[in-house]
């Protein structure tokens, strides 16, 4: 175990505008480092506080996300074991997980993210990709809705977008009925 | 006069655990709730469960509430319903008024409380104004009877009921325009409040409500943000355009029926204020009553869960349908689970508090 990485820590960022700091997400055991960040599908784990909770380790068929017997552990990524399958992602309570994928297209990345609003987007449509605050980055585009049921309502939806918000953009803007 | 071995009081997830463990243990039970359905808040939750896999985790609430019905209902366990219990005598005997018009006696070996908790409500200019509710309550409406309270919604608090209410609020279609918290702190779990944050909700931290505006119901909500000393802070006051008010201003246990009975009660401000003394094997100062869930401090469904297993495991013990062996047994492998849902820098402050309440029943004995 990296035990600098598994050091306590408390994350300001969720205390004070609901939702952690890029810089305090690089410093957790979730988050892949630099050489995996732009190497192809990988997970992002933003899991900053220990909550007595574990199914993503399970739920990893690769044993990519480790947690251990003391489950208020935060999850940590093997990131070279990872192969962006999104099987983590459902199985989050927290939504607090996505995959993204910098070496999608030349000038897009793809993103896999967790969704429980309805309406929900089909594929093909155009819509509004946000970052963590839910400040509109760029457009994105849908490839991919999946409601299956072992979800249980949790849908995945598959998104490209503009390469040069790969950072930024975790998810998309809430759909109007 | 009916009798039985074990009646439960409330068909929440604590009491419904509870009798599942009494059935499941050869005692006979009758299980007593007000309400027209047995689940008490679980068929409100729609989200799913933190935890372990033995702790149900990754399953939504509602699931969870079906999975103990069925349960139930296998075991044969007698559900009354549209039943309040209004008396409780000698430790063994309640009194329950049965669709509000028919009195009804019965006798128990052993009695397990599983009331719950009530909502705490924060008063201001304006708040019996239509639409200022509880999160409790807007959470009713929503995911039990599919009404909309409103389309702008300000919460107050951002403890977990606060933030996974406002969630839901959004899954209903509504949009939360602001979660307003009086502590310079949120309180609730890192990713609601961060499922918020990227669905564009706006937190206020060092903020109250000043007032609901409105002739005939809320029409706007002033909010106000508050100095180190929790005073509100002139000029800082802004107007929201808003039709609804949420009230998460924590819970308190519903501990009327413990009192009544003479139990011991103590003061725990960190669980919700008065709670009924408990031993490890949530056994009140009265030998014949138990106690699990909210009542015993108020946490969440799944340590109510546990606590009503624990409860139910050590009044049929009590009643000789275990061993001292097997009772030691069960009852170690659920203070595992409990201990595990009470770790972290969440969990830790409420195993410390009940660990107070239980030295303090190891004194009195």
């Amino acid at each position: 175990m990296n035990d600098t990485k598994k050091k306590a820590w408390q994350s300001e960022g969720v205390k004070t505008s609901g939702t952690p700091t890029l810089e305090e997400l690089t410093q957790t055991p979730g988050f892949p480092s630099e050489e995996f960040l732009y190497a192809g599908p990988v997970a992002f784990i933003e899991c900053v506080e220990k909550i007595p909770c574990n199914p993503c380790e399970t739920a990893c068929p690769r044993g990519a996300i480790t947690i251990g017997d003391n489950i208020t552990e935060l999850p940590m990524l093997d990131a070279g074991k990872c192969t962006g399958c999104g099987l983590c992602l459902p199985s989050c309570p927290g939504l607090a997980i996505y995959v993204k994928d910098y070496t999608f297209e030349q000038d897009r990345a793809s993103i896999i993210f967790p969704f429980e609003y309805l309406p929900l987007p089909k594929k093909g449509d155009i819509v509004e990709m946000v970052d963590r605050f839910g400040e509109t980055l760029c457009e994105g585009e849908i490839l991919m809705v999946n409601t299956s049921s072992r979800n249980d309502q949790t849908s995945l939806i598959k998104a490209a977008f503009d390469k040069r918000h790969f950072i930024g953009v975790v998810s998309m803007k809430r759909l109007v009925t | 006069m009916v009798f039985t071995d074990v009646a439960v009081v409330g068909a929440g997830p604590a009491g419904l655990s509870a009798a599942i463990e009494c059935a499941e243990a050869g005692a006979n039970v009758i299980l007593i709730d007000e309400n027209t359905k047995p689940g008490g808040q679980l068929f409100k939750q729609i989200h799913k469960f933190f935890g372990s896999r033995e702790h149900h985790a990754g399953v939504r609430g509602f699931r969870i509430g079906e999975e103990l019905l069925l349960r139930a209902r296998k075991l044969d366990i007698d559900v009354w319903l549209n039943c309040e219990v209004c008396g409780i005598y000698g430790g063994t005997e309640l009194w329950i008024v049965k669709n509000r018009r028919e009195s009804r006696r019965l006798k128990a070996r052993k009695i397990i409380l599983a009331t719950g908790a009530t909502e705490n409500a924060v008063a201001f200019s304006g708040w019996t104004l239509p639409g200022v509710m509880g999160a409790g309550a807007a959470q009713t409406m929503i995911n039990l009877h599919r009404v909309i309270p409103g389309n702008r919604v300000v919460m107050i608090g951002s403890g977990n009921v606060g933030v996974i209410v406002s969630y839901q609020l959004l899954q209903a279609g509504a949009d939360v325009i602001a979660v307003v918290e009086a502590a310079p702190r949120l309180g609730g779990y890192g990713v609601h409040t961060a499922k918020l944050r990227r669905a564009g909700v706006p937190f206020f931290t060092s903020h109250t409500v000043l007032e609901a505006r409105g002739k005939e119901s809320v029409e706007s909500v002033v909010i106000v943000r508050l100095d180190e000393y929790w005073k509100p802070v002139a000029g800082t006051e802004k107007e929201l355009e808003a039709d609804t008010v949420c009230i998460a201003a924590g819970l308190t246990p519903l501990i009327e029926l413990a009192m009544l009975a003479g139990c011991e009660i103590c003061f725990i401000p960190s669980l919700g204020g008065h709670v009924p003394v408990h031993d490890r094997r949530m056994r009140t100062s009265i030998e014949s009553i138990y106690v699990a869930g909210d009542i015993a401090g108020v946490e969440e469904a799944s340590t109510a869960m546990e606590e009503g297993r624990l409860s139910g495991i050590h009044a049929s013990a009590s009643l000789g349908l275990y061993s001292a062996d097997k009772e030691e047994e069960l009852s170690h492998q659920i203070w595992e689970r409990l201990d595990v849902l009470r770790s972290g820098p969440f969990g830790e402050g409420r195993r410390k508090a009940k660990e107070k309440i239980i030295s303090m029943k190891s004194m009195t004995q």
